[in-house]
């Protein structure tokens, strides 16, 4: 049930950012998700994008990326959605890698994105409590 | 009557000093030739024997010796006399993590602490001095010979060693230091502090500095000079020939007389070898004409410098080296340690690293900035933040450990380091020192 993301290191350097995401859009590739956490010497662009094979091909030549798996959470539009996510991952003890949120365009709804150590048991504790996830944007 | 610690050599006619250098260095050759293995068999290999060495215009005939002989030999290899008879060892950092150790009898303490003494009554000190030593102590020769030097002169001494800035203003201006003796950019850095305190220049008693052990430049000079209110002098000397004091300036200040009843001095083509007339540009070459237990015979110091006969005003017929204007090697001088590109890759390659790295050093508010740019292969590549800082922090607790100073490491991606015509660019020093 895990989604493919592309994590790109990104220099720090002006243009680097858009270099890589004109790439991307000259090959006719959509992005879905955007994620960049950034240190004192580079960033990291985190991607969900319609091709993720097609776009890694596109840019290992260039730029260091790789292609890792995450889990993609639906959430109910309503307060406190989020926080019902987390507290499972809370009580089980599931440290989170990193996160960040999308819409996804194919059903318009709310999704969080995960990475922990163990996508698997994240997903079947998750599961168990009733959420759904996608694996395809 | 001028400022002298040893008159009778530091005024010696050029035909007495020459007469001096002459004996030292017919004794000195026959004993290196029986007692150091490793250099008879270079002067066999090269057919020359102690009788050929008649003065010092024959130690052209000897052999070289060279870092990469001093790791060899290392660590007892070149040593000149029983270790009973040695009292203490130093050292400095090698081209590839293996130190270069020097040994020392208490006759060889003794002509180098001369040195130091020569030195320090040159700056215009005597007994009425308080010096100063912020040079560190230890297996580093700045603080010991400076230490050395002061006691021979009876100076009181204040053995402070480098850092804790705020402790050594407190001692300088509580205990009347009269004498300064560190580092340029230390120097530098503390006239800065001093004024920070709210100190001006002539609230401190200090009329004199003696800087050694990396390079500066004569704006620098300027700058301590006014910052400190004294006056500063340049002081040469490397470990491998027994530490600082090997060169030292006069109160002319246009550069350091050589100690030459001690080490002979020459100026040669780093490529060929030859030795070059007065005037000309090439690299030092030292022999150590009296020492015992590490008696070095041509050592190429690597330091491009001229040498003059030029008389001088202060007395001295010693001859005058200027300041080092370059190296022939890669070496560096950062924050006064020895810093090889090599020791760095051994590094690299050692923690698993491509050797794609890229060496940049630079001088901001007086202090050498060390940054290293690590190139990261595809498998090496986490997408977590963490995991890249994680390597960053290895990365510099492992060159800490090889070099003796810590760099910033900066991960960054595969083919980022500037290539110049597809040859990497390893060093890119800003520091504008020669």
């Amino acid at each position: 049930m895990a989604i493919q993301q592309i994590s790109i290191f990104i220099e720090d350097r002006q243009g680097q950012m858009a270099d890589v995401i004109k790439k991307i859009a000259d090959a006719g590739i959509n992005i879905r998700a955007l994620s960049v956490a950034d240190s004192r010497d580079f960033g990291i662009l985190r991607l969900i994008v319609s091709d993720t094979a097609k776009t890694k091909e596109l840019l290992e030549e260039d730029v260091l990326v790789k292609v890792t798996d995450v889990i993609a959470v639906r959430m109910d539009d309503i307060h406190g959605a989020l926080y019902k996510i987390l507290k499972v991952l809370e009580d089980a003890q599931i440290n989170l890698d990193y996160s960040y949120a999308f819409t996804a365009s194919k059903d318009k709804g709310a999704y969080v994105v995960f990475r922990v150590a163990d996508n698997e048991a994240a997903e079947k504790l998750l599961s168990e409590k009733g959420f759904t996830f996608i694996d395809e944007v | 009557m001028g400022n002298y610690f040893q008159p009778e050599i530091e005024t010696a006619s050029r035909e007495e000093l020459l007469k001096i250098q002459n004996e030292k260095i017919v004794k000195q050759v026959r004993h290196v030739y029986d007692n150091v293995e490793y250099y008879r068999n270079l002067m066999d290999e090269k057919g020359v024997k102690p009788e050929d060495i008649k003065s010092v215009d024959d130690i052209r005939k000897l052999p070289f010796l060279s870092k990469a002989d001093l790791r060899e030999a290392y660590p007892y290899g070149l040593l000149g006399t029983d270790l009973k008879d040695c009292v203490r060892i130093h050292s400095t950092s090698g081209t590839t993590g293996k130190r270069v150790v020097a040994f020392y009898t208490q006759h060889d303490i003794d002509l180098w602490d001369d040195c130091c003494a020569r030195a320090i009554i040159a700056a215009g000190g005597s007994k009425e001095d308080v010096v100063q030593v912020c040079y560190g102590f230890g297996l580093f020769t700045g603080g010991a010979g400076l230490n050395g030097g002061s006691h021979k002169v009876g100076c009181l001494t204040l053995p402070m060693s480098s850092g804790n800035t705020d402790r050594q203003i407190q001692f300088m201006m509580d205990l009347n230091s009269t004498i300064l003796c560190c580092t340029p950019s230390y120097a530098a850095y503390i006239g800065e502090s001093l004024a920070e305190a709210g100190y001006k220049p002539s609230d401190n008693k200090l009329k004199a500095g003696i800087f050694g052990a990396e390079p500066w430049t004569e704006e620098m000079r300027q700058n301590i000079e006014s910052s400190l209110g004294i006056k500063a002098y340049d002081i040469y000397g490397l470990t491998e020939t027994s530490g600082p004091g090997v060169a030292f300036e006069c109160e002319a200040q246009t550069g350091m007389h050589i100690n030459e009843d001690h080490f002979y001095a020459e100026i040669i083509d780093p490529e060929t070898g030859e030795v070059l007339p007065e005037g000309s540009v090439g690299e030092l070459v030292f022999t150590a004409l009296d020492k015992e237990a590490f008696p070095l015979l041509r050592y190429r110091t690597r330091d491009l410098c001229v040498l003059t006969h030029e008389k001088c005003s202060c007395g001295r017929n010693f001859v005058k080296m200027c300041k080092p204007m370059g190296r022939s090697d890669d070496m560096m001088i950062i924050r006064g340690v020895n810093v090889f590109p090599s020791q760095i890759e051994t590094v690299l390659l050692n923690e698993g690293y491509t050797p794609n790295y890229q060496i940049i050093v630079d001088r901001k508010d007086n202090t050498d900035t060390f940054d290293i740019n690590v190139e990261l292969t595809p498998d090496q590549f986490s997408d977590k933040i963490a995991d890249i800082q994680k390597m960053e922090k290895q990365l510099e607790a492992a060159m800490r450990t090889m070099l003796g100073i810590g760099p910033k490491v900066h991960i960054c991606a595969p083919k980022s380091i500037t290539r110049s015509e597809g040859k990497a660019v390893r060093v890119i020093d800003n520091r504008k020192l020669h």
